[in-house]
């Protein structure tokens, strides 16, 4: 039996509607659980040193007079926690070439960034255990940074790792047609170099990591903010020698990730190591410059980019040359090569052409490592090829709009496997531009934008069509050796209350997992949301998984929970079916009661199919099958990844005298296939906007020519507020994968991936009367006067 | 170490209604002495220099920033934080309204967010979303989007409203 998702008045049709967060509640009443509001008996706290230098050698340490500090109780050098934990390597094999060297929890000889962990200092409380890394002297020998990426790989560059022999961590080539024939026989070819500022995550809780050791128990537990609890058992078994099942991580409420939290870092580990060693809970949270110097950063990119063009306006050929520093390492275990691989997968997207061509070169600097942040690539490739199509528009004097519709995958044209080698399932760029344009009433907004113009108001629009990489399969890293699970799972089971219970594998950031989970189990069941209770992020109990990231909860974790919530109707139907002398087949569960599938005439509620189940067991047949808990797992199969697509649209307005940007109006029609939940993919979206907006107008990390990090506090580092945001106008197209009964597949990272390069080219469509062009972010006031020529030295 | 930074300090004051009487350092910010020593983990500490609003508590009607206030700067002083608010009942309608807006992701801007939220309503009767987008400028959300939540506090400005004609 298949769900008939085309009749919303079907029974229990609880998949596609909006229905509320069952954890909601508790975050408004100030009854979440963050790792922070855990204190355990013996608890002690955890603050580091951290390296004031972007690369130095690590002479003597000189820890007395930190020791006589009141309340502390120990201080560990890197050496002595190599003692009890093994240095990493973030490399993959799937990603050849790459190289990083062995990193280890706290910095061994040398130090490579600014606020790489040194010491730690374990007191009775944190502010004695900071009060005595002030107090810690070490001797440092400052080395040569390397900061500029691309000078990084020119011969007279100090190398970070002699040993590595260049600080070339990473690059790859890819090329399909002929890009030099197809550029020397254009109609047109447009030229533009493209930088994405370095920024971070900026998540309100900081990370943190409580961890207990219990040597009378031989288990090691880790309350932690993170995305990946069952990758974080196996990092931590791994590296500090413990069998896999003797270590459960627990993940409670956690206060935003943004994929900051998918990450293994070394003061976490480091923490862990501690509890080891000291046989008792250790904590530590990190504070906000911590957050700003070693949470890992990302989009740090820069990028020489063409575009052919026929006289048509049809896109011959696109050319990518993508350079970025990731740090002195490699992040483990999913790697620092992945953004720039994205960008080589992702440019020109949502376009049919033939010659392609596209390189990244991923290399090392002493600035604090980056990794996968929401939207991995996403938005730089969304920039370059959104940048690109526009700017070409203008060359050859076409609507932005008419170029793309002239060039995007026909909506019946799947499958197609893209220049890039990307296998599309099913897309729908022409019908989501259509139904933007309804929505934002194009042809009104540029008769605004006309009118203004009169009126000495410089207003633009800008479109940005995209791709979306989500549902991963092992092809993102378990091909290429990494004990990250690309397969979900999900146990559901009936209490003798009628009640369900549903454990996975996925977790919950304040996304909506839980509330998705409820309502597909709900479906599958034939039960109220209400009464499922959704238990997530505890390694100990749920299903194995591999966790939130790359959009994978609900079009993954949705379909295990859907598939065990099915498999457990059906028992509950065969259980029924006996009890009832009925036939299974003429039986259904409809809100918590075994009815006529027929009449919806109602035989026997849940809670009476569960007493005598649970209680009074002897009077069912001896042979009759009453497991009232069913586990089922999910990957996918067919395609690496379930692309989705979307468009999104900016309308803004530049004051040109002083550079500043106001946002009037925000659009983005998405499909991310079967929505299930309205509300929560809405706001998904909006959210993922929001940050992509930062990254446009406001965040960008700082270094200095030495390494040294210049704007580590939110003063400094902007992200968005309130006031300076629009309000944002959302439309779905679904293209159901069909991978999944459920159809569905991620909506976390759309907003991010496109909203940069619309207002990108909404600024320069503003702009573009007055001779201006700007394509390096964030599009800060400074930048814009300089595009308009105000500013020149 | 200096020695004033060693220093204890008596406070008495109440907190969510219930009189306390502590020996404070004198170093602790508010929101430390809520979280650690009265158990009230509702508000948080983020940013640490009072920019995100995640650790706001409104002491004697107004909403303050837990990091930048001391503790002994509340001897005599009301302060309430959600876990109060919430017993109270004063701000259940809000916090309903943003259970059923989806004005909160992860949540942990949340009660910062409804302490200033409640301040601007009680202050202006129907602001308008340019006011509440601006009252709330100082509370960061890093989720939302912030669109929620302007949604919220406007539809139950404009509820209170109905209910204060009738």
């Amino acid at each position: 039996m298949t769900i008939a998702f085309g009749n919303p008045d079907r029974p229990n049709s609880y998949i596609g509607k909006t229905v509320p967060r069952p954890n909601a509640p508790k975050l408004v009443q100030g009854r979440g659980r963050y790792v922070d509001d855990i204190t355990l008996p013996r608890m002690v706290h955890v603050a580091f040193v951290r390296s004031p230098f972007a690369h130095a050698r690590i002479k003597e340490i000189d820890s007395g007079e930190a020791q006589a500090v009141k309340g502390v109780l120990r201080i560990f050098t890197g050496a002595d926690i190599a003692k009890v934990c093994t240095p990493w390597v973030g490399v993959l094999a799937h990603l050849k070439g790459l190289k990083s060297p062995p990193q280890h929890a706290l910095a061994v000889d040398r130090a490579t960034w600014v606020g790489e962990p040194v010491v730690a200092v374990v007191a009775s409380t944190r502010a004695a255990a900071e009060n005595a890394v002030a107090l810690i002297d070490v001797d440092y020998e400052p080395l040569p940074a390397v900061t500029d990426t691309m000078t990084a790989l020119d011969a007279d560059t100090p190398l970070i790792h002699p040993d590595l022999g260049d600080n070339l961590a990473f690059q790859r080539l890819h090329e399909e047609g002929d890009v030099e024939a197809a550029m020397a026989s254009a109609h047109k070819v447009v030229s533009a170099q493209f930088r994405t500022a370095r920024h971070t995550g900026v998540t309100l809780e900081p990370r943190s990591i409580l961890v207990d050791w219990n040597p009378a128990e031989g288990q090691m537990t880790a309350y932690h903010a993170t995305q990946a609890p069952h990758m974080i058992q196996t990092v931590l078994a791994t590296h500090l020698d413990l069998p896999e099942s003797r270590v459960r991580v627990i993940c409670g409420d956690v206060g935003g990730s943004y994929g900051i939290k998918v990450h293994v870092y070394p003061d976490e580990v480091a923490t862990a190591a501690i509890a080891r060693i000291m046989g008792r809970p250790v904590k530590f949270i990190a504070d906000r410059l911590e957050s700003f110097s070693t949470d890992i950063h990302a989009r740090d990119h820069e990028i020489e980019a063409k575009i052919a063009l026929d006289a048509e306006g049809k896109i011959l050929a696109i050319d990518v040359d993508d350079w970025t520093g990731i740090g002195p390492y490699s992040v483990y275990p999913r790697t620092s090569a992945i953004e720039g691989n994205q960008v080589v997968n992702l440019c020109g997207g949502p376009y049919e052409f033939a010659n392609y061509r596209a390189k990244t070169t991923v290399v090392f600097q002493n600035k604090a490592p980056t990794c996968q942040y929401r939207a991995v690539g996403h938005p730089i490739a969304v920039a370059i090829t959104e940048g690109l199509v526009d700017m070409a528009a203008a060359a050859i004097g076409m609507d932005p709009v008419e170029i793309r519709r002239r060039n995007m995958y026909a909506d019946d044209c799947y499958p197609v496997t893209s220049p890039a080698k990307m296998r599309f399932e099913g897309l729908s760029h022409h019908a989501s531009m259509t139904k933007l344009m309804e929505m934002m009433d194009y042809d009104a907004l540029r008769a605004d934008q006309a009118e203004a113009r009169k009126q000495g108001k410089s207003r633009g629009i800008g479109i940005a069509s995209f791709i979306e990489l989500t549902n991963p399969s092992p092809f993102m890293y378990g091909i290429g050796g990494a004990r990250i699970s690309a397969q979900d799972g999900c146990t559901v089971r009936m209490d003798p209350d009628g009640s369900i219970v549903a454990l996975s594998g996925v977790t919950e950031q304040g996304q909506g997992t839980e509330a998705m989970l409820s309502q597909v189990v709900a479906e599958g069941v034939g039960v109220s949301p209400s009464t499922v209770r959704v238990i997530t992020g505890d390694t100990q109990v749920t299903p194995y998984g591999g966790g939130t990231w790359a959009s994978r909860g609900a079009g993954i974790g949705g379909e295990a929970a859907l598939q065990a919530a099915r498999a457990l109707r059906q028992s509950i139907l065969e259980v029924a079916a006996s009890m009832l002398q009925a036939d299974p087949g003429a039986l259904d569960i409809r809100d918590g009661q075994v009815v006529d599938s027929d009449s919806g005439a109602p035989r026997l509620p849940l809670e009476e199919l569960g007493r005598i189940v649970y209680f009074r067991g002897d009077t069912l047949p001896k042979d009759l099958p009453r497991e009232l808990v069913q586990t089922r797992h999910f990957i996918t199969m067919d395609y690496p990844f379930a692309f989705t697509n979307g468009v999104q649209a900016s309308y803004l307005e530049v004051d040109t005298e002083t550079g500043v940007v106001t946002l009037l109006k925000h659009w983005c029609v998405e499909d991310c296939g079967r929505v299930i939940n309205p509300q929560l993919v809405d706001e998904q979206i909006r959210g993922g906007i929001v940050q992509g907006l930062g990254g446009a107008l406001y965040e960008e990390i700082h270094y200095d020519s030495d390494g040294q990090l210049l704007n580590g506090s939110m003063a400094d580092y902007l992200v968005p507020m309130a006031a300076e945001m629009p309000d944002m106008i959302i439309g779905h197209v679904e293209t159901p994968t069909a991978e999944s009964e459920l159809g569905a597949k991620g909506a976390g990272e759309a907003g991010t991936a496109g909203a940069p390069a619309a207002v990108m080219n909404a600024i320069n469509d503003a702009l573009r009367p007055l001779g201006g062009q700007i394509t390096e972010m964030p599009f800060t006031p400074e930048r814009i006067l300089r595009a308009l020529g105000t500013i020149e030295d | 170490m200096t020695q004033a930074f060693r220093d204890k300090v008596d406070v008495s004051l109440t907190v969510n209604g219930e009189p306390v009487e502590a020996r404070v350092p004198a170093g602790q910010h508010l929101i430390d002495f809520l979280r650690t020593e009265q158990g009230l983990t509702g508000a948080h500490a983020s940013c640490e220099h009072g920019v995100c609003g995640a650790c706001t508590v409104r002491v004697d009607g107004q909403s303050v920033r837990g990091c930048l206030t001391l503790a002994a700067q509340v001897d005599g002083a009301e302060v309430w934080t959600v876990e109060g608010l919430t017993d109270s009942g004063s701000i259940n309608d809000l916090q309903d309204a943003f259970v059923a807006r989806n004005a909160l992701q992860c949540g942990f801007c949340t009660p910062g967010m409804l302490v200033a939220a409640e301040e601007l309503l009680a202050q202006v009767a129907r602001p308008t979303r340019a006011e509440i987008r601006e009252h709330l400028s100082g509370n960061y959300c890093r989720c939302t989007g912030y669109e929620a939540i302007v949604d919220v506090v406007e539809s139950v400005a404009r509820a209170r409203a109905g209910k204060g004609l009738s």
